[in-house]
């Protein structure tokens, strides 16, 4: 094999082009230079080029999110790696994969407070899985193998690699050859499930009475959603889904009982409470699941399954504890389910579906429409439903609208909701989206925010322009921060506290200042007509600015510090 | 309850950062902390000593068994174990003082390492509690200064914390 000598500089785009990386986002500055002209003297990688560095890390997020492979950021030191951080954040708390290459200040001025130098090892140092500082041009291959491979592997998450200038120098040729393996002593992922423990919880899942499967995002970080439904459909259990789980298992299947949750289905927490066993799958009874940990789910026996040990019996205590990818574990189950040839107990079963249809029926995603003459928040994400047969990207901001999507869209394919569950990150949703478009420019991609959180990375729609990115936005106006006021309504007598904007830019003005199309919808008869003719205008990005009822709140809510089944069903109705 | 948990870690810049953040970040308590590198140069050795229930103690462990730079860790307090602290303090010794310190260094096996005309400088290794009673011992009036290194440990017997 011949080797090449190349620049660290060239490394790092060469090792990108060999890692099969298309796409990076990014923004240049004094540190990253070097980095910069290697990206010029190419065309195999294509950089995007924000507006604003945080925006890279959730367009790196978005893509993440729905191929599955870590995404790639390039930022420079100082405030370019500092914006970047509430981006990290936001992958680390939803376990997204992501390599953030961040300039540094030459290794001779670290320290010395230099311009543009911070400490970036340190500041990322809490919301990374890892970071790692390249210590010698000569080692940038090797570093970037092990940033690729922490950042995909075992319970995936965010990387930052700290590059010194001078590591890039482009007069300081090293030997490149691309690093396929990788084996670190301190850090091997689990390849399996103990077979004893799946067996032991297969016998509890057999012998349950009120099973609820209860999976999250690690099944769809996890490849796991087909397993998952053919289990689901062998044992003829009902699912619950957190809100980052959706389209792990299919929404539109009979045995999926919605969301689960702070703002899930009546039916779902119904279940959940009066359980007799629960299946934890890749999920992480996070506190907007659980409510007081100390009455969730009193009857219940819990099973555990996580790839990440220190998720297991961190709030609620598991009695089957399984470590393991979520596809193995599984894959292994069902392999012993059907050795054993065994069925659960129908005639247990058939009662608690009964039991499950009546709570279905009792409140089954119902809302008032009575009450006002403007548009439903909820209205118009069943609209985009159908408008987009259940078929888009559904990337959302934070917020009501967010909720109203988790609930009234219908995810059948996992990769397809795309939002900030843990960090709960206003300003994600456009970026992320844009991430998403850019990969797949054939499929629908929208974004679902609110008028505030748009306007937290707004300045992306440029990017949108010189990229030709036609995401349709879809805006859930409320001329209030909707989440922000149903809590001081339930919590503080009304008191709307800085919940109110002001001053809400003139959209139709700003869309056209961008380049971008708008459509304002005011009235419930307009809805779909208006969603209609914004998606027809496929090679546009459509801003559609639905004016909604301002007073509407999300329900099901849990009552605070309650149980999973105390619930205000409505502003007037509590069980 | 306290516990000693012991550690090897990857001896590479940042690794100990991550530990310390780690204890801040979850909230969780050091009460020492000692680290340096083992015979393996590549390796370093890291004993903690911090307070916490049994449900907090194996959250702590998975969290640090979680850190990529973290190869091992044990809760030595599991079973049997031997610890030690090393102490330097510095004490009035003048007059009638000079015999007595003295003597209570003695007894509890110190070393008078080094002397001035009114100052004896005290060496002193034991478990925790021993390193307390001497300070109670001497009495806090006469004590100018003590530094200690934080608890050392190790398993008894055959068991190893080794790759």
């Amino acid at each position: 094999m011949t080797t090449e000598l190349l620049s660290g500089a060239d490394m790092i785009v060469r090792f990108l082009q060999d890692e099969g990386v298309e796409h990076i986002y990014g923004y240049p500055g004094g540190a990253a230079l070097h980095i910069y002209d290697a990206l010029f003297r190419q065309d195999k990688v294509q950089h995007i080029l924000v507006r604003h560095e945080q925006a890279a890390v959730h367009m790196a997020d978005g893509y993440a999110r729905a191929t599955g492979k870590a995404g790639v950021a390039l930022v420079t030191s100082g405030p370019g790696a500092t914006n970047t951080i509430t981006g990290i954040a936001t992958a680390f708390m939803d376990s997204i994969p992501m390599v953030v290459l961040c300039g540094q200040v030459p290794s001779t001025l670290v320290g010395q407070d230099a311009f543009q130098e911070t400490d970036m090892m340190g500041v990322s140092r809490p919301v990374v899985k890892h970071n790692l500082s390249v210590q010698h041009p000569s080692e940038i291959p090797g570093v970037l193998r092990k940033a690729f491979y922490i950042a995909q592997s075992g319970r995936p998450g965010p990387v930052v690699v700290d590059i010194p200038k001078d590591m890039t120098a482009p007069n300081e040729r090293y030997e490149y050859v691309f690093p396929r393996k990788i084996k670190l002593r301190s850090y091997q992922p689990p390849q399996k499930g103990h077979a004893g423990q799946i067996r032991k919880a297969l016998d509890m899942m057999l012998s349950a009475r009120r099973p609820v499967i209860y999976s999250g995002g690690g099944i769809i970080l996890g490849g796991a959603s087909k397993r998952l439904t053919e289990l689901a459909h062998t044992l003829g259990f009902p699912v619950t889904n957190t809100l980052m789980g959706l389209g792990g298992f299919p929404g539109t299947d009979k045995q999926f009982i919605g969301m689960l949750g702070m703002h899930g289905s009546y039916e779902a927490n119904m279940a959940m409470h009066h359980a007799d066993l629960i299946i934890a799958l890749g999920a992480r009874f996070d506190d907007r699941v659980t409510n007081a940990p100390d009455k969730f789910c009193p009857g219940a026996k819990i099973i555990h399954v996580d790839i990440d040990p220190a998720s297991i019996s961190k709030t609620i205590q598991a009695d089957v504890p399984i470590v393991g990818p979520l596809d193995a574990v599984l894959k292994e189950m069902l392999s012993q389910l059907e050795d054993r040839g065994a069925k659960p107990d129908q005639e247990a079963l058939k009662q608690w579906w009964k039991q499950i249809d009546e709570w279905r029926a009792y409140h089954g995603g119902r809302y008032r429409t009575d009450d006002s003459e403007m548009i439903k928040p909820q209205a118009v994400i069943e609209a985009l439903y159908k408008i987009t047969k259940g078929k888009a990207f559904v990337c959302s901001d934070v917020g009501q609208h967010q909720m109203f999507a988790a609930q009234y869209y219908k995810f059948d394919k996992p990769n397809r909701w795309i939002n900030s569950g843990g960090l709960g990150t206003m300003g994600f949703g456009l970026p992320a989206a844009m991430g998403v478009k850019l990969e797949f420019p054939e499929e629908e991609v929208v974004c679902v925010t609110g008028e505030g959180s748009i306007q937290m990375n707004i300045q992306e729609l440029s990017t949108c322009n010189q990229y030709n990115l036609p995401v349709k936005i879809v805006c859930l106006n409320n001329q209030s921060l909707g989440m922000v006021k149903q809590w001081q309504d339930m919590n503080y007598e009304s008191r709307h506290s800085q919940s109110y904007m002001k001053s809400l830019p003139d959209f139709h003005k700003l869309m056209e200042a961008y380049g971008h199309e708008a459509i304002t919808i005011t009235k419930p008869e307009e809805l779909e007509e208006g969603l209609r003719k914004a998606f027809a205008m496929k090679d546009k990005l459509v801003f559609v600015n639905v004016m909604v009822d301002p007073f509407e709140h999300v329900y099901p809510m849990q009552v605070a510090r309650g149980s999973m089944k105390d619930m205000w069903l409505s502003k007037t109705e509590r069980v | 309850m306290r516990r000693i948990l012991s550690m090897l870690l990857e001896n590479e810049p940042g690794a100990l950062s991550r530990v310390v953040g780690l204890f801040s970040q979850r909230n969780y308590n050091i009460e020492t902390l000692t680290v340096a590198a083992t015979e393996d140069p590549t390796l370093s050795r890291l004993t903690v000593t911090t307070i916490g229930d049994d449900k907090v103690i194996e959250q702590i462990t998975k969290q640090l068994n979680k850190l990529i730079e973290v190869v091992k860790v044990v809760d030595l307090t599991e079973g049997a174990h031997i610890e030690r602290e090393l102490m330097l303090l510095k004490v009035k010794a003048s007059g009638a003082q000079r015999a007595e310190v003295k003597r209570t260094v003695d007894i509890f096996r110190g070393q008078i390492v080094d002397v001035t005309s009114s100052v004896y400088t005290i060496q002193l290794a034991g478990n925790s509690d021993k390193l307390d009673a001497f300070i109670q011992a001497v009495g806090r009036t006469c004590i100018l200064e003590v530094v200690r290194t934080g608890v050392s440990g190790i398993a008894r017997g055959e068991k190893t914390l080794t790759i």
